[in-house]
């Protein structure tokens, strides 16, 4: 789950992590209003949404006046933002950050993830902030540095210091900087994030240590044990058919193409996008109904597949194990009658209770294309696609 | 028997009282896995479908003489089930349960090491060795008893993959779900070595993702180190960046985790890579024919 900047600020706050003061606007009156309180003369106004890239797209501006405050916050205000993180489609900003200004005398980057080879939590850090880091990354390896946490040790000032001298700190800020890391670290592992990002990390002119931006993923899986996160959810930055099919215990994404697929199992279901391509054709979706599927949510799946309207065909990929064939087949006649579904219909059944599948589909006198295997079925979806383009 | 498990294997269930774990423990029962009964704290001393219910695992461990655990608990407690399973010296721990929050596998697997257990999973199908011992949710009747291994990140593409090599009367030796989540207790090198080790194994069939880099270390692995044939699919070409597709490991991040750079790399590494998942059959009796 992702949470927008002010939110993670404010969390970033309860930990001990200095940020900006700020103010969280919904319209231009607020946000002037906010800037005017926050004093000063000199504000940057910040589009929140999910994604990176905001500055490029013209959703961070500095204002040195009120009334640049109030042209700003009227040019991001409700304007689609198109970042290399959000989609062709873009993200509409509805909230705006106004936050006090601040002398930055040097811009560092600061980031924990979990290094998946080794099982372990890793700092990120680097004296090259405010830039793409993967950039970083590729071109000057050497100025990024890693270091590992042991889980049972959990953080300890050694690994603070080894990463604010290697990024080039000095004086009363490399103290300041062992504050930061420890609270990043202690909110990392309280709050059960997935990915935490400050890009940048800054000193200020008055050697103060501040998160200038903050970005936090939470471990969705986690969530119960967090109220206090999940509250923080903002619904209008997550795609209504995703939600709705998480509801299901169903895992769906959209994708660009028009043959809609439904299939059991992550992999089995990225496999069959992948050879649907080999075949020429291009999948409209990734949808796995899981292991538990019923007839209702198979029913569902449907639903939500026939809702795109690019979809001109829909191949349903069954390998039975947990998952019975005929459940499968259940769900795809009471589907196509309460839906009347009238694109072509392809499905390939293998697996546990499949002669009951087939002859469930077989007795409902539905239109069927039948697959024998995984290449017929995406050689079938993908002819049934063309001339109806 | 071929890795990990076989005819000596006694399996225990940790969650047996519940709808899955009955299931599929009866299942495993019906393949022919020794089974002794299992775990469910509060229902210790009962008896459960013909097998006996202790409240510890401790306790399951000492009255039966298990040495191999199949996990189906929620996964809020499935971490929990784990070290105590570790904790009873359980040689094999298999956790079937999907949606363990992460930092409890980072917790798990640093109390696994130096431990007696070996855990395959969580979020996995289970292993079989067909003909001889079956832990976990994977259809049995697909399988048939011969000598190549399969190893994968994903539950389903994995049944795909032997089905298509049983279709064509090649037998597996034994048959790995590692698990798609991004701390798994066994990876695709430990399971290769003992694949090159047994001498019951001719070749391996790998099934990867995108996300991560365990496929990317596998191959640098195989080139040093395996002189058996491994024939490769990744999942996941078709997918968009940044976008999770269902597995929590399986989303890319930016780098060498797209299936792309996994393919490139496991060719250059000798490995022979299927594009499609549909052709893994096809490519491992190719393989098999040229030896």
């Amino acid at each position: 789950m992702n949470v927008h900047e002010y939110q993670a600020k404010e969390l970033m706050r309860k930990f001990g992590i200095k940020v900006l003061r700020g103010k969280v606007a919904k319209s231009v009156g607020e946000a002037v209003e906010g800037a005017k309180s926050l004093g000063g003369n000199v504000w940057v106004v910040k589009a929140q949404i999910h994604a990176g890239g905001r500055g490029k797209a013209g959703g961070v501006k500095l204002a040195k006046s009120l009334d640049e405050v109030k042209s700003h916050s009227e040019a991001i205000l409700g304007k689609t933002l198109v970042t290399h993180q959000t989609g062709p489609d873009g993200k509409k900003v509805q909230t705006l950050l106004i936050e006090e200004g601040c002398k930055i005398e040097h811009e560092y980057y600061l980031g924990i993830v979990l290094d998946r080879s080794k099982g372990k939590l890793t700092f990120i850090g680097s004296a090259e902030g405010g830039v793409e880091i993967e950039k970083v990354a590729a071109e000057t390896p050497d100025k990024i540095i890693k270091v590992a946490v042991d889980a049972a040790a959990g953080y300890s000032p050694y690994i603070g210091r080894k990463l604010a001298f290697a990024m080039g700190m000095k004086g009363d800020v490399v103290k300041d900087a062992l504050t930061f890391f420890e609270g990043l670290y202690n909110l990392y592992v309280n709050c059960d994030c997935t990915a935490a990002e400050i890009n940048p990390l800054v000193v200020t002119a008055t050697g103060d240590v501040l998160a200038l931006d903050a970005k936090l993923n939470f471990d969705d899986n986690a969530l119960f044990r967090h109220p206090e996160i999940e509250a923080l959810r903002d619904m209008s930055e997550e795609s209504k058919e995703e939600l709705e099919a998480h509801e299901y215990d169903l895992s769906y994404i959209s994708l660009d193409g028009n043959i809609g697929c439904l299939v059991n199992g992550a992999g089995l279901a990225m496999g069959t996008m992948d050879i649907i391509k080999l075949f020429g054709g291009s999948p409209a979706n990734f949808l796995d109904v899981g292991g538990g599927a019923t007839k209702e949510t198979v029913e569902k799946a449907f639903t939500i597949i026939l809702r795109d309207p690019k979809v001109k065909a829909i191949l349903v990929n069954i390998f039975g194990g947990i998952m019975k064939c005929d459940i499968i087949a259940e769900g795809i006649v009471a589907a196509a009658r309460s839906l009347g579904i009238k694109v072509p219909l392809v499905v390939r059944l293998e697996g546990t209770n499949v002669a009951l599948g087939k002859k469930i589909l077989g007795d409902s006198g539905l239109q069927i294309i039948a697959a024998d295997d995984l290449s017929d079925a995406a050689k079938k979806v993908v002819e049934a696609t063309k001339g109806r383009r | 028997m071929a890795i990990l498990v076989g005819r000596e294997t006694r399996l225990i269930t940790i969650g047996y009282t519940g709808k899955q774990g009955t299931f599929h423990s009866l299942q495993s029962r019906d393949y022919g896995t020794q089974f002794f009964g299992g775990v469910t704290p509060g229902k210790g001393g009962t008896t459960h479908e013909g097998f006996p219910v202790f409240n510890t695992t401790h306790e399951a461990v000492n009255k039966t003489g298990a040495n191999a655990a199949m996990i189906f608990v929620p996964p809020k407690a499935a971490a929990d089930a784990i070290l105590e399973c570790v904790d009873s010296n359980i040689a094999l721990v298999v956790c079937i349960t999907e949606g363990i929050p992460i930092l409890d596998m980072v917790k798990v697997r640093k109390a696994m090491m130096g431990s007696k257990s070996r855990l395959i999973g969580p979020n996995c199908p289970g292993i079989i060795t067909p003909g001889e011992c079956k832990i976990g949710i994977m259809p049995g009747h697909i399988h048939m008893p011969g000598r190549v291994g399969v190893i994968s990140r994903s539950g389903t593409l994995t049944y795909e993959a032997v089905y298509q090599l049983t279709q064509r009367e090649i037998g597996q030796s034994t048959c790995v779900g590692i698990g798609g989540d991004p701390v798994a207790g066994t990876n695709f090198i430990d399971v290769l070595e003992l694949f090159q080790k047994d001498p019951d194994t001719d070749a391996v069939i790998m099934i990867g993702e995108i996300g991560g880099q365990g496929e990317v270390d596998a191959a640098r692995w195989i080139q040093k180190n395996m002189t058996k044939p491994v024939v490769s699919f990744i999942a996941g070409a078709s997918a968009p960046k940044g976008k999770r597709m269902g597995h929590a490991g399986a989303i890319i991040s930016g780098g060498d985790d797209t299936a792309e750079a996994k393919f490139k790399i496991l060719e250059q590494c000798g490995v022979t890579i299927s594009r499609s998942p549909a052709e893994l059959g096809a490519k491992m009796q190719s393989v098999l024919n040229r030896r």
